[in-house]
């Protein structure tokens, strides 16, 4: 059973803090292959379970294709993680959302942690995390991994989403017109593809951006044999804009 | 009045009104934060005037003029700013 948890989440906001806290001293660094990115990952164990957790690079998004973004990206969408916890710095919530929702449309098993709760209360900021989990449609928990608050709470969310005793429905982005319908023309090809492999919605919106470094990251992870495949559905999307 | 984000004065508040970039750079710069509707404040500027730095939301960011200049917005009074 695939027991791996990933940890995505803006830079500094406490996110290898609270990657200490849950592993301890059972971690393994190092770089990601090929990359110049670090890479640590470490063992959780809970009371019902060991699992393994991932500190993916800290980003502010998953799309700008540098290097930190793409070993995030990829091992989002091709490693597929049991779950991802996104870690959101309280004090600037609005900034750190964007990351949150670009992780919600890539996969439903998401945990929001917000962290550095001290900090927010300390500053006069009220965080209603009932409200917001039910507008993201995910579990969401306010933390502090410096102040170990709300880590049991968290630890039981990850055991109850491992179970399966909580189903996400992710709030997802409504697009214009225009492009919920070319959304709605390409995800039957990419289904054709790569099955329930992949998010296809996601897909069809990184094709529509043109997102090249993705491109590139499919056809590998389709093989040889099956490359010419993505391709025609890349064509077709581009003869789509550009022919009109 | 809409005005190029390189063309306000320090301590200016500014709402953003349209991003004139394409691609990488203009996802990069939705990423930091200069969205449309975002609110702004010119932080400080360099010896020569380039680059500027800029708060969004709780973070300083600088831009040189390549980029501010393709970023439009409004001064805005004090009075209505959201965001310390």
């Amino acid at each position: 059973m695939n027991k791996r948890i990933a940890l995505a989440g803006n830079p500094n906001t406490g996110k290898s803090t609270l990657f200490n806290l849950l592993t301890g001293l059972k971690q393994h660094t190092g770089n990601w292959p090929g990359k110049t990115v670090a890479h640590a990952e470490g063992e959780l164990t809970t009371e019902k379970a060991t699992y393994q957790i991932i500190d993916l690079p800290g980003t502010y998004s998953l799309y700008s294709n540098s290097e930190d973004e793409e070993v995030a990206r990829n091992y989002i969408i091709f490693e597929k993680p049991a779950l991802t916890l996104v870690v959101l710095d309280a004090t600037s919530i609005e900034r750190n959302l964007n990351l949150a929702l670009q992780v919600m449309e890539m996969t439903s098993q998401v945990i929001v942690c917000i962290n550095l709760i001290d900090e927010a209360r300390r500053k006069g900021i009220e965080i209603d995390a009932k409200k917001m989990s039910e507008q993201l449609g995910v579990p969401v928990i306010l933390l502090s991994a410096r102040e170990k608050i709300g880590i049991i709470q968290l630890l039981k969310t990850i055991d109850n989403m491992m179970e399966r005793k909580i189903t996400t429905k992710p709030f997802q982005i409504a697009y214009s017109d225009e492009i919920e319908q070319k959304i709605k023309q390409l995800e039957p090809h990419i289904k054709k593809v790569f099955g329930d492999d992949l998010p296809t919605r996601w897909i069809a919106l990184r094709l529509l951006d043109n997102d090249q470094s993705l491109f590139d990251e499919l056809k590998s992870y389709l093989g040889q044999d099956k490359q010419t495949s993505i391709e025609k559905v890349i064509y077709s999307n581009k003869e789509r804009s550009y022919g009109a | 009045m809409q005005q190029t984000m390189d063309q306000f004065q320090v301590g200016d508040q500014i709402r953003i009104t349209k991003l004139e970039l394409d691609g990488v750079m203009r996802r990069r710069l939705l990423d930091l934060g200069f969205v449309p509707g975002v609110i702004v404040t010119v932080f400080q500027k360099s010896p020569l005037g380039d680059p500027i730095a800029y708060q969004v939301f709780q973070t300083i960011i600088a831009l040189r003029k390549e980029e501010s200049s393709l970023i439009y917005g409004e001064k805005i009074n004090e009075e209505v700013c959201i965001h310390e």
